[in-house]
């Protein structure tokens, strides 16, 4: 741990923090250029419903700053986006910034939810299935797992919703409910329905990474000076996880993309229903915001997976001083 | 007994075999719409919603009155179609792009390699939903965005299949010969990653298939009214407490036919990836 400290490492860090900061420029840049994307007239998209005169589409010009070159416009909506301020909101008429916030807390106890579940369950389910590889239990578990993979949450969701909620009547149909242990039973069906798809990719992600780890000679010496199965496991474990905390970028992209389906499904009010209102309304600073926002929460993530590794896998710690 | 005189030959599993035979029912469906559900669009707005079990409706009616049966094996031909076009599409740049990129490497490769950084930081429905929506709401126009967005992970595929091969012996043998590298990535390499495109060829159906209907059910891909099984589920969650079929068997439908996609390419990349050992 004494290395981490010394120069080579903080190198490593700073790289990877540039390439990552290089890549939020550049995306940010498409998801500036999305005004552009709508057909039509930009001030006339900007307008919205709102009576099209040509006082109102000369001041939304102006204040947009729409006669200006693309790339002034862009630094202005950056330099004011990285303060928080994305503009206002075409279909509400409200600032953007306090709009998200305030959506903010259901689409992330939806989507921790959903996190939690398909960690705690997947990943004992995968190390299952890759010490009884070849037997039926294996064999229906994966089975199962492409299933969940295959299945769209949204299809869950409402099958979830006609037999959990309509049927049997355990859970509300809508809603978010109020006090902690309400809005947990409120959200109990979507992040379920969220969290399979994501759970039967961590269970195919585990049983790969363990049976990897399985077929190593160290596992065969292990056995052979007589370790236990479970001392064994518990190594074999410590090598699996690489992998597994390396798809966690890729896992918390999934649920963002998932969120929108199961909120418009489940009828919640948050970031999800909040993205869907606005495409189809074409209120585009506000689909502008959240783009950026996932796109900073996404990168952010692969970021710090990348640190984690250092901390992890010695192996790699070792490689980035060398190099 | 018999199964003892098998044991040398490998038997295709059970759960392939189903999935084969689902496949091959919903392609029926979709080639022959016409045969199969001639009446699909007919509406009956004097009967309105109706559950299953009504006579000449075996599984009810929608809002506007059309047999949800019927309407279901309609469905097929834009569950099928479009994610066919999405896969092929994407899997045809990703095998240009990607064996180029990886066998000349250079400018190209780079270019490939930040463009698959820019698209993969973000969720691909997310911004299929964002793209689709603002650009317009064809069917078409959401395939060709969606084949856009899945490109970059194939190019990855394709170029990490090819960069393995290129220092291969066979290769440098070939190089040393004098012949041309377009010959040489097209006629030596190319044979040799087939087996890893066509295993993910499927793999992409199943993702567009899932990416596709999500986008129906937002109301951004097919038009309103036109049978598919996004946009029954989307009409089928107002409908839940008058007729819960409505949405339950397009929802069955979309998940069985994902799920035969995905087990056939497992099961196909499995087989693949044996035989590419065992060469």
């Amino acid at each position: 741990m004494k290395r981490l400290v010394t120069g080579p490492v903080p190198a490593f860090v700073l790289r990877r923090a540039g390439a990552t900061v290089l890549l939020l420029l550049a995306l940010s840049l498409l998801v500036f250029a999305l005004l552009y994307l709508a057909p039509g007239d930009v001030a006339r998209n900007l307008l919205g419903t709102r009576n099209v005169t040509p006082e109102a589409l000369a001041e939304i010009r102006a204040r947009h700053h729409l006669d200006e070159p693309f790339l002034q416009q862009y630094w202005r909506w950056l330099t004011h986006a990285v303060t928080g301020d994305f503009g206002t909101s075409i279909r509400t008429g409200r600032p953007i910034g306090p709009l998200m916030l305030e959506k903010t807390g259901i689409t992330a106890a939806t989507a921790g939810l959903a996190f939690l579940l398909s960690v705690l369950v997947g990943v004992p389910a995968g190390v299952l299935t890759a010490v009884r590889r070849g037997r039926w239990l294996d064999r229906v578990l994966v089975t199962a797992s492409v299933v969940g993979v295959s299945a769209p949450g949204f299809a869950v969701g409402l099958l979830l919703l006609y037999v959990f909620a309509l049927g049997l009547g355990w859970f509300p149909i809508y809603g978010t409910g109020e006090g902690f242990f309400d809005a947990l039973w409120h959200l109990a069906l979507p992040a379920v329905a969220l969290a399979l798809g994501l759970g039967a990719f961590v269970v195919k992600l585990t049983r790969a990474a363990v049976i990897r780890e399985l077929d190593q000679d160290y596992v065969t010496f292990a056995r052979g000076r007589g370790l236990s199965e479970a001392a064994t496991l518990r190594i074999v474990l410590r090598n699996a996880a690489i992998p597994i905390v390396t798809s966690l970028g890729l896992m918390v992209a999934y649920l963002f993309g998932g969120t929108v389906l199961i909120e418009v499904t489940f009828a919640l009010p948050g970031l999800g229903s909040l993205m869907e209102e606005s495409v189809l309304f074409k209120d585009i600073p506000v689909v502008q915001a959240l783009t950026l926002a996932v796109a900073l929460v996404v990168s952010a993530t692969a970021f710090l997976v990348d640190l984690s590794y250092l901390i992890i896998d010695p192996r790699v710690r070792a490689r980035t001083v060398r190099r | 007994m018999s199964r003892k005189s098998n044991a040398g030959r490998r038997r295709v599993p059970v759960v392939a075999i189903l999935s084969a035979a689902l496949l091959a029912f919903v392609a029926i469906c979709a080639l022959a719409q016409e045969i199969i559900a001639p009446n699909a669009l007919e509406q009956d707005i004097y009967l309105g919603v109706v559950g299953g079990g009504v006579e000449g409706h075996l599984f009810g009616t929608d809002q506007l009155g059309r047999d949800i049966l019927q309407l279901s094996l309609a469905g097929a031909r834009s569950a099928l179609a479009g994610p066919l076009v999405v896969a092929v599409g994407s899997m045809l740049i990703g095998f240009f792009l990607g064996t180029y990129a990886g066998y000349r490497g250079g400018i190209v490769d780079m270019l490939a390699g930040r463009y698959a950084d820019l698209l993969l930081a973000l969720p691909a429905v997310l911004l299929a939903i964002v793209v689709a929506g603002l650009v317009g709401r064809g069917y078409w126009v959401t395939v060709a965005v969606l084949i856009v967005l899945f490109s970059p992970s194939d190019v990855r595929l394709v170029r990490g299949a090819v960069i393995e091969q290129a220092p291969r012996p066979y290769i440098e043998s070939a190089r040393v010969l004098g012949i041309r590298p377009s010959r040489i990535m097209f006629r030596h390499i190319a044979p040799n990653i087939v087996p890893i495109v066509v295993a993910n060829l499927l793999l992409n159906v199943a993702f567009a298939l899932v990416a596709l209907s999500s986008l129906s059910y937002l109301g951004l891909g097919v038009p309103p009214g036109a049978p598919d099984w996004g946009r029954q589920l989307a009409d089928g969650r107002q409908l839940l407490g008058d007729n819960p079929l409505a949405a339950v068997v397009p929802g069955v439908l979309i998940i069985l036919t994902a799920t035969a996609v995905n087990l056939l390419g497992d099961w196909l990349s499995d087989l693949l990836d044996r035989r590419v050992v065992a060469r």
